[in-house]
């Protein structure tokens, strides 16, 4: 079966986010990009399946500037088989990031489709959902565990009392949480193997999808500062701050 | 137009998160009708018709919601939402499942975990693990959310008088079944609506100092237990204790972290506590930026001399 993964540019994780002066967004320049973490975790399940047999081929798309296509050979040298990039210098929302994700996932005839839950820049925890729904098949989101049994999938979920297992036939939507697996590191050899797989570029007039959005950030600004704290010397001199200063306790 | 919340429960019990939702929806302006999608959950929608602001509650009992299966409950919710202009859901793990099917159903947007109602369009939400605050606005003919229920007041339990109209459209999508579950138990009150959370790191070393070092100050405190992620992954303790952006994100009166070193992720999960205590033997550990007090010293001696002295 064909496995088709989304991933995803975003600022690399460590970095300190710095909001621009003019409240317009983020400042990117000059900052480290890379894959979103959870994006190399969908992609990490994918060449697992892959080693275990269930999967023959791997698919990696991602939607965003030409620079994304630094991401998908990432993810080549992970060990996908080939990539589509679908260039796009709009932001993309979630809504239109999943139109063209089910437009790649129906020309493919891809049977797994693996996203991360979540991209850590916009946070928004959208994309497979929506996909899912585009596509009318079940979703395993936050998935801390994937078992593919015949034509269908358990998906282990990481929700908020515990776990719970879904079975969902195949084609589905599964999203990855952060305990999933321990995505490998890119070997030399992989990296240079990585440059000669195939990479598709299209656009979102391929897919008939508009990248226009009903939603706008009007502006960005950065969260409240904290006022500076104490240090206090001693496990008593705690208790009496928390007592009469802060009155919390 | 009316708005329409979705509860969150767990068939016998209106959960709080629900509370907290009803009052952000209030602030969007126009009636508030509360969803109750459940089986056997008929106690829970007369607890939601008691929930103040809340002028009608909808409920559909039907196995197919037992365990609130996202492709099932996304078809109930496409089918009520002609009648409402708002459609708000907790940031829960279940809103966040199945919000978003929700919205692609109806081919509209939707807003994740909002932080602030500034009118009927527009909100506020963090970006970037918390460390900037977009302020969005919708044009959609549907404003479909999810709520940071840390960010909103709970509306009161009781006072409401609302009436329950009971319906019977329950869908199967037939996409999905339930295979099982496996849920942590633990007397202490909810990590995401105590009013003290006493967070373990790294530091800990092992579950065992969990149950040695955190849990007798956390019973003393009546405190929830939070986690890293780091202990999480060490297996120190199950992962729903986690703190942070991929994990729970708390606001509790007094936030007690001890042996955490305060990476973004975690911040983003806590950075919003009104008073935050750090106990670390590393003055230059990241959570000094955020501590409102920082007692450098050893948590294996920090611990057991707080908990004897409070």
């Amino acid at each position: 079966m064909k496995a088709l993964v989304a991933v995803k540019r975003v600022i690399d994780y460590n970095v300190k986010v710095r909001v621009k002066a003019d409240n317009s967004g983020v400042d990117l320049s000059n900052t480290k990009m890379s894959i979103n973490p959870f994006c190399e975790i969908a992609v990490e399940e994918a060449v697992r399946l892959k080693e275990a047999g269930v999967v023959d081929e791997i698919i990696v798309a991602s939607i965003g500037p030409k620079e994304a296509q630094e991401q998908i050979r990432a993810a080549l040298a992970l060990g996908a088989d080939r990539g589509i990039l679908v260039q796009t210098d709009d932001k993309a929302y979630p809504l239109q990031v999943a139109k063209i994700l089910k437009g790649i996932a129906e020309q493919e005839g891809t049977d797994i489709i693996l996203l991360g839950k979540q991209a850590i820049d916009d946070d928004n925890n959208q994309t497979g959902q929506m996909l899912a729904a585009l596509m009318g098949i079940g979703q395993g989101t936050f998935a801390s565990e994937v078992k593919v049994e015949g034509d269908k999938v358990n998906v282990t979920r990481e929700i908020d009392g515990g776990l719970q297992t879904v079975a969902l036939p195949l084609p589905a939507v599964i999203t990855t949480d952060l305990r999933l697996n321990e995505p490998r590191y890119a070997k030399l050899p992989n990296i240079m193997k990585a440059k000669k797989k195939p990479l598709d570029e299209k656009t979102p007039a391929d897919f008939g999808v508009d990248m226009a959005s009903k939603q706008e950030i009007v502006k960005v600004t950065p969260p409240a500062e904290r006022s500076a704290g104490v240090k206090v010397g001693s496990v008593d001199e705690l208790i009496d701050k928390l007592k009469n200063e802060a009155k919390v306790l | 137009m009316a708005i329409l919340v979705y509860a969150e429960h767990d068939n016998a019990e209106l959960k709080k998160a629900t509370l907290n939702t009803v009052t952000a929806a209030t602030q969007m302006g126009g009636d508030v009708h509360v969803l109750v999608a459940g089986s056997g959950c008929k106690p829970v929608a007369e607890q939601a018709a008691k929930v103040a602001g809340v002028s009608k509650v909808i409920c559909v009992d039907s196995p197919a919601y037992e365990y609130q299966l996202a492709e099932n409950v996304s078809l109930l919710v496409k089918d009520l939402a002609g009648d409402y202009s708002h459609i708000v859901a907790p940031a829960t793990t279940n809103g966040k499942n199945f919000m978003p099917r929700v919205a692609a159903l109806l081919d509209v947007s939707m807003i994740t975990d909002i932080m602030q109602v500034i009118d009927a369009n527009t909100f506020e939400r963090p970006i970037y693990a918390g460390n900037a605050l977009a302020t969005v606005k919708t044009s959609e003919d549907k404003v479909l959310v999810t709520v940071r229920t840390t960010a909103f007041d709970a509306a009161a339990a009781e006072g409401g008088s609302a009436e329950i109209q009971e319906l019977d459209n329950a869908q199967d999508a037939g996409k999905s079944s339930f295979v099982g579950e496996e849920l942590a138990k633990s007397d202490r009150p909810e990590l995401t609506s105590a009013e003290i959370v006493v967070s373990g790191g790294r530091a800990l070393a092992n579950g065992e100092n969990f149950t040695k070092y955190i849990e007798p100050l956390a019973d003393k405190l009546g405190a929830a237990i939070g986690a890293s992620r780091a202990a999480v992954d060490a297996g120190y303790v199950p992962n729903d204790m986690q703190v942070g952006q991929t994990g729970k994100i708390v606001a509790p009166s007094l936030y007690i972290a001890a042996g955490i070193s305060g990476a973004i992720q975690h911040l983003a999960g806590m950075k919003d506590s009104k008073v935050i205590v750090a106990i670390n033997n590393d003055p230059e550990a990241p959570i000094a930026t955020v501590a409102d007090y920082f007692l450098e010293a050893d948590l294996f001696d920090a611990l057991p001399e707080l908990t004897s002295k409070l």
